[in-house]
């Protein structure tokens, strides 16, 4: 009992301070650059905000809708592959081609939902699964367009105004800062209006949700098209940011890393999603002297994991009150933010 | 032609009769019981009339629209909400987040709404919690708001599936079996909560085993006994009823 006092102590804190807190932290992300760190503990935390941007994509579908996905690398790699080839072969920019990107990853979602109608489960995970797979294998072999196994090399960097974002410049890390708090944004709103409670009633009951009026299919292709295409959006990036990929570079190591930061952090926070990346991605680098045992270790913790926390370690039920907007809006403008009631 | 009217409806799963050649009636703002022995066909009736089950034959007409063969999201639209015999909220969501979940078809505004912020979504997203929380009172859970469904006692996660049907802005409340595995306190109190849903203008149409729910609620009665009627009436002459009897006790061998 102490204990969950203790928390909501924690919780209501940071409730309290969010708006310092959350400009502290915005604060510190942007001068992040200027604290005299390597290029390597730079690149980590890129890849930090790339699986976080993949973590947000997939919670949506897994953590919010509850359907498990096996397959998304998949659309990562389509992100990814899209984004190359349009640089590459067509010369368009990095805005134009990930918007190309999104809209493909977005299409190819919505063709993987359509079999959410009729399977649940571990069935459709074994059939996100198959769809990761064949993507891997018309990578592999659509060699006019995708370049075989030999991968595409050379992706140029975006630019913008005639100014090259590079890792030294640091121009890649604020691309991703801006495309993180976009995803970022666009979850919260999910989680705070219809949609989300929709996704949240079907993953809690999913006839309950369709007596409520909820067209429970069309919400699960939605879920997939929207987790689809932050997915996408991740790949576009990276495909810049590393300039070279091949099929290597979309295993299904990389699905179950994105699924494991999910369950790991926290199924359906936004907050856990930082916190499992963190955890997912630094973890495999400060234990490198444990060479090869680092991936027992990396095991036995998500073993432990399911065991003792299956909700994830951020993964706790908010104990703050629900927020209660002032009885008048009355159209104001101020009045929404003031008339939340604080507990 | 009445509030709600099922015509002859039949439905079969394999070789059984479910349901077979049903007709019963209920009129706005009643309260009408179907009575049964387990395994009657009762919650069938309930998931044909939301539209979970297709019926084989026969025609159903809500307030002189016919309703049987739409999907079930239509029904809800059409102003039929229910219950369910073992209860299903959403366990993981806050009580008033049910009561939200509820309002689904009520609430207009788009996803770029929300992510706009826009004054629509805003106004809209108040109202609804400013409904839900109302509603909420109505229901006597007003204390319970922040509390996850799950954490409700058994009672009180009945009223709260009540009140999540009635957020749909439904008319025709089903409920199935609301009093099962009440205490005769409880079951009391849930009388007159549906008594009071009466008032306010809800009709109900109520399965229910326990008889002091249905005698003291009822206006009318229908008992079914294999997914057929055997027998219908005013609680008394339910009460009276050798046939019903029968079909709850057993025939007698032996002529008294």
């Amino acid at each position: 009992m102490e204990h969950i006092t203790d928390k909501f102590n924690v919780e209501a804190l940071v409730y309290k301070y969010r708006y310092p807190l959350g400009a502290g932290f915005l604060l510190l992300l942007l001068a992040l650059p200027y604290l005299g760190l390597s290029q390597y503990v730079m690149r980590i935390i890129i890849m930090i905000g790339i699986y976080t941007m993949l973590a947000l994509g997939l919670n949506i579908l897994t953590g919010y809708t509850g359907l498990v996905s096996l397959g998304h690398s998949g659309f990562f790699a389509i992100g990814a592959y899209v984004t190359a080839i349009l640089m590459l072969k067509l010369q368009f920019n990095f805005i134009t081609s990930v918007l190309a990107a999104i809209l493909i990853t977005g299409i190819c979602g919505f063709l993987l939902g359509l079999p959410t109608l009729r399977l649940t489960g571990t069935y459709l995970s074994i059939v996100t699964l198959g769809f990761a797979e064949i993507v891997k294998m018309i990578i592999m072999n659509w060699e006019p367009v995708t370049n075989g196994t030999l991968g595409l090399r050379n992706i140029p960097r975006p630019t913008f105004l005639g100014f090259s974002l590079t890792l030294a410049n640091n121009g890649m890390y604020y691309l991703m800062l801006l495309l993180l708090l976009i995803i970022t944004a666009f979850c919260i709103t999910i989680q705070k209006s219809k949609l989300g409670r929709a996704l949240h009633a079907i993953k809690e009951n999913e006839l309950a949700a369709s007596m409520m009026g909820i067209y429970t299919a069309r919400y699960k292709i939605l879920a997939f098209i929207l987790s689809a295409v932050i997915t996408g959006l991740a790949g576009g990036y990276y495909a810049t940011l590393v300039s070279y990929i091949d099929h290597n570079s979309f295993t299904f190591d990389v699905s179950v890393l994105i699924l494991s930061i999910v369950i790991l952090g926290g199924m359906g926070t936004i907050r856990g999603m930082y916190f499992g990346a963190v955890i997912l991605i630094v973890f495999p680098e400060i234990a490198r002297p444990l060479m090869e045992w680092r991936f027992v270790v990396y095991g036995l913790v998500l073993i432990f994991m399911m065991r003792f926390r299956p909700q994830g370690i951020l993964g706790w039920r908010s104990a703050l009150p629900f927020q209660i907007p002032a009885e008048k809006e009355a159209g104001q403008k101020r009045s929404g933010k003031h008339g939340i009631s604080r507990g | 032609m009445a509030f709600l009217e099922v015509k002859n409806i039949s439905i079969q799963f394999g070789g059984l009769t479910a349901v077979g050649g049903l007709d019963f009636k209920v009129e706005e703002g009643q309260v009408v019981s179907i009575i049964g022995p387990n395994g009657a066909g009762k919650t069938t009736i309930f998931n044909i009339l939301t539209g979970i089950y297709q019926p084989q034959e026969g025609e159903i007409y809500f307030q002189g629209e016919r309703i049987d063969g739409i999907a079930p999201q239509k029904i809800v639209m059409a102003g039929i909400a229910r219950t369910f015999q073992n209860i299903r909220l959403f366990p993981d969501m806050r009580v008033i987040e049910n009561v939200l979940v509820g309002t689904h078809i009520q609430t207009k505004y788009k996803l770029l709404d929300g992510f706009l912020r826009t004054r629509r979504f805003r106004k809209e997203e108040s109202e609804k919690i400013q409904f839900a929380v109302k509603l909420l009172k109505e229901v006597g859970l007003s204390g319970r708001i922040n509390d996850y469904a799950d954490n409700l006692p058994y009672g009180e996660q009945r009223k709260l599936e009540i009140a999540r049907a009635i957020a749909t802005g439904a008319k025709l409340l089903l409920l199935d079996e609301p009093a099962a595995g009440m205490n005769p306190k409880e079951s009391e109190e849930l009388r007159q909560f549906i008594l009071q849903l009466k008032k306010q203008g809800y009709t109900i149409l109520l399965i229910e085993h326990d008889m002091n729910v249905v005698m003291n609620l009822s206006d009318y009665i229908y008992v079914v006994d294999y997914g057929k009627k055997i027998a219908e009436g005013l609680p008394q002459e339910i009460q009276g009823n050798k046939q019903v009897a029968a079909a709850y006790l057993g025939e007698s061998e032996v002529e008294l």
